[in-house]
């Protein structure tokens, strides 16, 4: 087995774990955790391909993994907004109580 | 494999796997701190060092602080946790059960190709010439370089990234902003 492969196992776990999480667990932030999890394991993969390809002077793996460290930290803030706003409505962040759209 | 990534495979898959199953949130938000670290720790093992500290600024710094806000500002009238785990917990877990085994064994049946003998196709003179590349084997990316790279060919995938943080933040704003009206109940 080579290094690449164990990265890769890795990442596969860690995706893995976290879409566990997000269809396993009903609390609201959580689900997010468990995306935040999802995104992270790509990450992995990109920079795992990155390191062990033919021509890493091109650097496109390390480009890729840092706007998508960028996009995922918006995708945070804004998931975390609605949250709040959910929560402020309902009273709740439980998603099985969160089934009404007008209410 | 050797014996640091061992360590922090472990480490990085155990708190995963507690961040998702734990039953108090804030414990959750601290294990998912460890495995930003973990990952983070990761990077700078494959010489990513940049996005390795990135990860730690933005994870550990940044989205970790925000969950645990989010989760001490939703939890005040709650009297006590409802059951958080759904009746549907046997086919979610064994729904990630089956990607895991179908990633793993997509990845363990491909065969890798040492890098020493892959060739690139090169045209010198008129003629195409099939020449063996020389990999990289240990690269070392500057920040530097990545600087470069981003001021010239990834400018407008940044200036894109600026405009949609910024766009970001001020929706998040507005969308947990408290209401104003008055409520009519």
């Amino acid at each position: 087995m080579t290094p690449l492969h164990s990265y890769l196992l890795l990442s596969a776990a860690l995706f893995s774990i976290g879409l566990a999480g997000a269809l396993t667990r009903r609390n609201a932030i959580l689900v997010l955790i468990g995306i935040e999890l999802m995104l992270n394991a790509a990450n992995l993969n990109f920079i795992a391909f990155w390191r062990y390809s033919p021509n890493p002077e091109a650097l496109h793996g390390v480009m890729f993994v840092i706007f998508s460290i960028a996009i995922a930290a918006a995708e945070a803030a804004v998931g975390l907004a609605l949250i709040i706003a959910i929560y402020r409505h309902y009273k709740t962040t439980n998603l099985d109580q969160v089934d009404s759209m007008k209410g | 494999m050797n014996l640091p990534f061992a360590i922090l495979a472990g480490l990085t898959a155990g708190s995963a796997i507690a961040a998702v199953s734990l039953r108090n949130l804030v414990h959750c938000a601290l294990s998912l701190v460890v495995t930003f670290a973990g990952l983070a720790a990761l990077f700078l093992q494959l010489n990513a060092e940049f996005v390795g500290f990135a990860q730690i600024l933005v994870y550990v710094g940044a989205v970790a602080i925000l969950i645990v806000f989010a989760i001490l500002l939703t939890r005040g009238t709650e009297s006590q946790p409802p059951p958080s785990i759904a009746a549907a917990t046997p086919w979610a877990i064994s729904i990630a059960v089956a990607t895991f085994v179908m990633i793993a064994g997509a990845m363990l049946q491909t065969k890798a190709v040492p890098l020493a003998s892959m060739t690139a196709v090169v045209e010198i003179a008129g003629q195409k010439m099939e020449v063996p590349i020389r990999p990289v084997t240990n690269p070392k990316p500057t920040v530097k370089s990545i600087g470069d790279k981003l001021m010239t060919d990834y400018v407008l995938p940044l200036e894109v990234v600026g405009l949609l943080l910024t766009a970001a933040m001020i929706g998040a704003v507005i969308i947990a902003m408290q209401e104003r009206r008055p409520k009519s109940q």
